[in-house]
């Protein structure tokens, strides 16, 4: 149940690299242009950039199989477009518009794909907890062989009914991976403002539940954890922890005054652990790709973010009728 | 049979028909509920379909939620519906939202069961009524039977729905009828006729009230306990007074308001409830502005105050006979 350091010369083929960086990079173009269109107010209200947590949501894709489940709070564009979500539906959603994945029902923070076995995309703090082991229990219960990943962040992990959840994950055995984002931040609180037992994972010891810490900078580091935590599943034996130390380089939501941290606090963690410019590196160093590789990569998702932004913009609006749509059965 | 043992019937016919349904609460699986409403069930369905659970209501709620959107039909017992606030969050914006937000990708078919309302010296933990916390969520529906008959085809009906629906059962009346006077012998279920319960999966429908005294002076909306209150007042007053049992608070079944007011012009609403924001309010609202032009005399609520559920003073609280009797003689003077 100790923390591991994560393998120091990764068995790592050219194409899932290769794969990892692109769908890194999807995210963080996909954000950016978020940012941009929120800028020029076509997304309104509340937003939650990923910025900076590419890795967690790849490197846990990659250990996920068809029919594995995933569940989200509201900073959920990332761990869409990792499942395979189309990013002109979630962009669409985002701008609000009869494209969108949840037909401007839901926005930025409520969507969902049955099609994906995404399960949301959920407003409240640490409310998605519960339902990530009412989904694993479903599948317990139909003899599924499949895992749920329930993603919360550092300040959900002091809700009451996480523990709640643990508490019940592990008497029942459920299949379910919790995956604790801890970007430090729970919006403009520190871990260490909001508790004195900053080991987050290691909270799960009390109800029995295995876990780990693990470098969410590093795709690869995560992508091993996960293994860990599948297999751990997968095999009966219950819920496991993955508490991933990220980091988020933009605000909580588009206004954050951002007085919580340095500049230089985040400047550091950009440019000495992006989990994107690692990856590149390796492609790079590696003899994996060239840079003509990487650039034609770039171009490919610059093309599928400008079209999603594109389709959200021409997307048109939900008529009104549409509000009393999906109330009731 | 009593109301206690026409709900476990109903989750035995349901359990029985669709292995997807489950049953869960705190005390649920091996001790059978602390009414015994689901007694039996774990011995005859297994640990894996009746079960219990640490008392978390939060949890208990979202992971039923989990289960729905993954097609399971949770049936979950919150012990008391006092105890349902730490599930009030995963209530509401989870379990009633999902389907509209998810634009119907997924949605929740749980049936949430509490004892609800006073009459047994709960105090202010074991007593209290809150439908209306409820009434004001979309997305919910709300069921509140006042007899066995209709606390099982109504159960049956909120099981296969496939929303979430909130199910209050009132405890006064679970083991045995409310004659509608605290200190008088009642008839048991067993001599009642809604004690007699139809076998197998007869279901009641949602949104459908019932007319259980036809009259011509006034028209008396309750619901639960309260409806025998209302019969009993009738009697004591010798108003003519008809009295609609809602049975569903939540589709409400207005057109038998409606037609019900529009024959008598005057109406008499009658809760245990806290007086202030209460379902009376709503009923009193939508009777307004569906029939005003026929209403003789202003409408008149008959509610528990807007206080703490008392204990020492529970028959003063409770609107009774008496004080429903004097609102009945009173809407007739106006």
């Amino acid at each position: 149940m100790a923390a591991r350091k994560s393998a120091k010369k990764p068995n790592v083929s050219a194409e899932e690299l290769t794969k990892y960086y692109r769908d890194m990079l999807l995210i963080r173009r996909f954000e950016e242009k978020s940012g941009q269109l929120y800028g020029m107010g076509l997304i309104g209200g509340f937003c939650h950039l990923y910025i900076g947590q590419e890795a967690v949501v790849v490197g846990l894709e990659a250990v996920a199989e068809e029919g594995d489940k995933r569940i989200t709070s509201y900073r959920d564009h990332g761990h869409m477009l990792a499942c395979g979500m189309d990013p002109d539906g979630v962009m669409a959603e985002l701008t609000g518009r009869e494209g969108g994945y949840s037909k401007g029902k839901g926005g930025s923070m409520h969507m969902f794909s049955k099609e994906k076995h995404f399960y949301g995309g959920h407003g409240i703090v640490g409310a998605q907890v519960p339902l990530g082991a009412g989904l694993a229990f479903s599948d317990k219960y139909k003899g599924n062989d499949r895992v749920t990943f329930t993603y919360f962040g550092d300040g959900a992990a002091n809700q009451g009914q996480v523990y709640e959840t643990y508490n019940m994950a592990q008497l029942w055995d459920l299949p379910v991976v919790f995956v604790i984002e801890n970007n430090q931040y729970a919006m403009g609180t520190s871990v260490q403002r909001s508790t004195k037992s900053p080991a987050l994972w290691k909270r799960g010891e009390a109800y029995g539940i295995a876990g780990e810490e693990v470098d969410g900078m590093n795709v690869l580091s995560v992508k091993e954890a996960g293994e860990r935590a599948v297999a751990h599943c997968r095999a009966g034996k219950g819920p496991y922890i993955l508490e991933v130390k990220t980091y988020r380089y933009r605000g909580h939501s588009m206004s954050d005054p951002a007085k919580y941290r340095t500049r230089e606090e985040v400047q550091k963690m950009r440019e000495e652990r992006d989990p994107i410019e690692q990856v590149r590196e390796m492609l790079l160093t590696g003899g994996h790709a060239s840079e003509d590789d990487l650039k034609a990569i770039d171009k490919e998702i610059k093309e599928i973010v400008n079209k999603s932004a594109e389709f959200a913009k021409e997307s048109p609006e939900p008529a009104l009728d549409e509000l009393w749509t999906d109330i009731y059965a | 049979m009593t109301m206690i043992e026409a709900i476990r019937e109903a989750h035995d016919v349901a359990m029985a028909a669709d292995d997807r349904v489950v049953v869960f609460g705190e005390d649920v699986g091996f001790f059978g509920g602390v009414f015994r409403c689901t007694a039996g069930l774990q011995a005859k369905y297994g640990k894996s379909r009746c079960f219990d659970t640490p008392i978390n209501e939060s949890g208990i709620v979202g992971t039923a939620i989990g289960m729905a959107a993954y097609g399971l039909k949770p049936v979950i017992e919150i012990q008391f519906a006092d105890y349902v606030y730490p599930a009030y969050d995963q209530i509401v914006s989870e379990a009633a939202r999902l389907r509209h937000r998810s634009n119907a990708d997924f949605t929740c078919p749980i049936v949430i069961r509490m004892p609800t309302g006073g009459g047994i010296f709960g105090g202010q933990t074991h007593s209290q009524s809150p439908e209306a916390l409820f009434t004001h969520v979309s997305g919910l529906k709300v069921v509140v039977p006042s007899n066995p008959r209709d606390a099982k085809g109504l159960l049956l009906a909120s099981i296969e729905d496939p929303d979430p629906v909130i199910f209050l059962e009132p405890k006064r009346l679970y083991n045995g009828p409310f004659d509608g006077y605290h200190d008088r012998p009642v008839t048991s279920w067993k001599k009642h006729p809604k004690g007699e319960v139809p076998e197998g999966n007869e279901i009641v429908p949602l949104g459908k009230a019932s007319i259980t005294r036809e009259g011509s002076d006034v028209t008396v909306l309750a619901y639960g306990t309260m409806v025998y209150v209302a019969e009993a007042a009738a009697e004591a007053t010798g108003v003519d007074a008809e009295v609609i049992d809602l049975r569903t608070l939540l589709p409400l079944d207005l057109d038998t308001i409606t037609a019900s007011v529009e024959k008598t012009g005057r109406c008499v609403i009658v809760h245990e409830a806290t007086r202030t924001s209460g379902f009376g309010a709503e009923l009193m609202c939508l009777v307004q502005e569906s029939c005003f032009y026929h209403l003789e005399a202003p409408m008149i609520r008959v509610t528990g105050w807007d206080t703490p559920y008392p204990h020492a003073q529970e028959w003063e609280y409770f609107p009774g006979p008496a004080r429903v009797g004097e609102a009945l003689k009173k809407v007739m003077e106006g």
